[in-house]
């Protein structure tokens, strides 16, 4: 039997997840074809194809997958799924949407977010809010799941997949993509940073997030995240939060500024390598997490930082 | 129109909890529980359409044992006009918990089927879009705005990288994220007045619905802690620790 991976991409590159998707799936020791299902799908299915480890990519192609809908997804998926026997994807907005709706039409369970693959069937994955690691196992004919992307290396390049074109059924009327408005940055993807200067609360206001922080991201080619206090109150956009509800980050190295450390916060980050906490309390819980914690007035400690830099 | 909200019963998102000795399972004895965060966004929003004039009628429903009853009393109290207790001690997944509200749905034929985006005890943002796909209904998932006309709602939802706007047929099934609105304090009057308000309990078997138990928990453990950290008492020094890790920073 098979292994399915479902790809992302923006319609010209696929998302790095996806070679971290690749590598979970040789856990099951069965050959590996990757999903692309684009309104141009040439260019996306030889960046497929060149992953180690992937055999085949499929290809469906059509204009309505410019912004294709979890349900016109779900009913190309669904009729693939009688060659798999695993269907796979990266955590992310994009697969946590689609693939439980593939689950339940497959009549199977979903796990989300797994950590890490135990066996065939088992996983270990993260529960209230990542405080506790739980070991679970799934009997289910078809194993459906979402993997933590940072957990598993990227496969390398180089490889040459055969490709094979896919049917695509007519998309359901019953759902309309509208707009889409993406918060342009020079700035790397949060999600996939080398580097993270998240603010908090303490911020203030949305113009202490420009003139504060970004100059300290800027010269850490660093992305910028925030906590949902900062989020919530305007200071920074919404998909900029890092947490239970935003993005999971593993960066090298974590910047916490003036954040207090909630344990929904936490579970976004703490898998940072090497996380730094500035705040003026010096009984934060962030300083619990912290590898270097700095007790200061954060709008004299960024500026000393990003000076000395 | 008739708005169905799943709500689920959590152990409180201030608390966190302890994993038992034998590692069988979270220990939750005695612990303060709640409406799962994502599922008051729900019902506030429930709410606020009825309000509008919208929503004419809103059901509040739980799948559990007994004790679920005081988020359904809290969830009448915010103004759910009934509610409904699944009744059972069975510990559902995703899958099992969509097939119960899908014949929940058929018997109560809502308009609008509302659910929290993800519990926060399992984590595992699955139940709305699994209820949407056996009704073979459209989704709509952490919406963050809901505007209605006719039998159309279109829906802002938050992606990663910003937002997206869908636009789906009623009846659908719509997932909360915590931005769609800031739900309403309970009072103690209200508390009171929700006692009056009609409060039904179903067995689950006798909904008829066939329930596999194909996913086990096998343990449960406290994830390693990360090593202590140190405390730095300026901008120097921890600039000079931070040199200390290769190729972090310049
Ligand atoms: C279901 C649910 C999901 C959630 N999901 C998330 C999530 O995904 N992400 C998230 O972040 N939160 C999330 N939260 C919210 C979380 O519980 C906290 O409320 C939030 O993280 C607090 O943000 P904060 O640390 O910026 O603010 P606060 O807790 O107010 O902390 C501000 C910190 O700044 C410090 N400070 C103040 N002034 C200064 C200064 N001048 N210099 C230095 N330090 C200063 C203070 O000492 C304090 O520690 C969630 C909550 C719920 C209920
Ligand atoms: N036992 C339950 N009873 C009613 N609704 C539930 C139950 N479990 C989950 N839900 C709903 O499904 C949503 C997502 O849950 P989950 O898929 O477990 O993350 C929750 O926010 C609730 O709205």
């Amino acid at each position: 039997m098979r292994t399915l991976i479902i790809a992302e991409h923006d319609g010209q590159h696929l998302n790095e997840q996806v070679a971290r998707a690749v590598t979970a799936a040789q856990a099951w020791q069965q050959p590996v074809d990757v999903l692309i299902a684009a309104a141009q799908a040439d260019a996306l299915a030889a960046q497929a194809a060149s992953l180690q480890g992937v055999s085949n990519v499929l290809i469906a192609s059509d204009a309505a997958l410019q912004h294709p809908t979890a349900e016109h997804l779900a009913e190309i998926i669904v009729p693939l799924a009688a060659n798999y026997t695993v269907v796979l994807a990266a955590h992310s907005a994009f697969s946590k949407n689609v693939l439980p709706r593939v689950a339940a039409l497959l009549d199977v369970n979903m796990i989300s977010d797994v950590l890490e693959i135990v066996d065939t069937h088992t996983y270990v994955r993260g529960i209230y809010a990542g405080n506790v690691l739980a070991t679970v196992q799934s009997s289910d004919a078809k194993q459906v799941l979402t993997v933590r992307g940072s957990k598993f290396a990227a496969a390398a390049t180089g490889a040459a997949a055969g490709t094979q074109t896919v049917a695509v059924p007519a998309a359901p009327e019953h759902s309309r993509w509208v707009a889409e408005a993406f918060n342009k940055s020079e700035r790397p993807p949060l999600a996939a940073a080398k580097v993270v200067v998240s603010g908090g609360r303490a911020l203030g206001s949305a113009e202490a997030f420009k003139d504060v922080l970004a100059p300290l991201a800027d010269k850490l080619h660093a992305a910028i995240g925030a906590s949902r206090a900062a989020v919530d109150a305007g200071y920074a956009p919404n998909d900029l939060q890092v947490g239970q509800t935003g993005v999971v980050v593993a960066p090298e190295l974590y910047i916490a500024v003036g954040i207090s450390g909630a344990i929904q916060h936490a579970y976004g980050m703490k898998d940072s390598k090497v996380v730094v906490a500035i705040n003026q309390d010096p009984e934060a819980q962030i300083f619990k997490i912290a590898d270097y914690g700095l007790v200061a007035d954060l709008f004299e400690a960024v500026p000393q930082l990003t000076a000395a830099l | 129109m008739k708005a169905l909200v799943a709500i689920k019963r959590v152990v409180d998102y201030n608390i966190q909890v302890r994993v038992k000795a034998d590692g069988s399972d979270v220990d939750i004895d005695g612990v303060k529980m709640g409406v799962n965060p994502f599922d008051e966004n729900a019902i506030e929003e429930a709410i606020r359409l009825k309000e509008k004039g919208i929503v004419t009628e809103i059901v509040a429903v739980t799948i559990g044992n007994a004790a679920n009853q005081d988020i359904l009393r809290h969830a009448l109290a915010m103004g759910a006009d009934r509610a409904m207790l699944v009744e059972t001690q069975d510990t559902l997944h995703s899958l099992g918990v969509a097939k119960v509200l899908k014949a929940v749905v058929e018997r109560e034929q809502p308009t609008l089927i509302l659910l929290g985006k993800q519990a926060i005890d399992d984590d595992a943002g699955q139940t709305g879009q699994m209820l949407a796909a056996l009704l073979k209904l459209p989704q709509a998932t952490y919406a963050s705005q809901i505007s209605i006309e006719g039998n159309q709602a279109t829906v802002v939802r938050e992606i990663d990288g910003g937002t997206q706007t869908l636009s789906v047929s009623l009846p659908a099934v719509i997932t909360a994220d915590l931005r769609l609105n800031e739900p309403r304090y309970v009072k103690l009057p209200n508390l009171m007045m929700a006692r009056k308000k009609p409060l039904e309990n179903v067995a689950l078997d006798t909904l008829g619905v066939a329930l596999s138990h194909n996913v086990k928990q096998l343990k449960v453990a406290t994830p390693p802690a990360r090593p202590a950290g140190v405390m730095v008492k300026d901008v120097n020094e921890l600039l000079s620790k931070l040199r200390t890790h290769e190729g972090i920073i310049a």
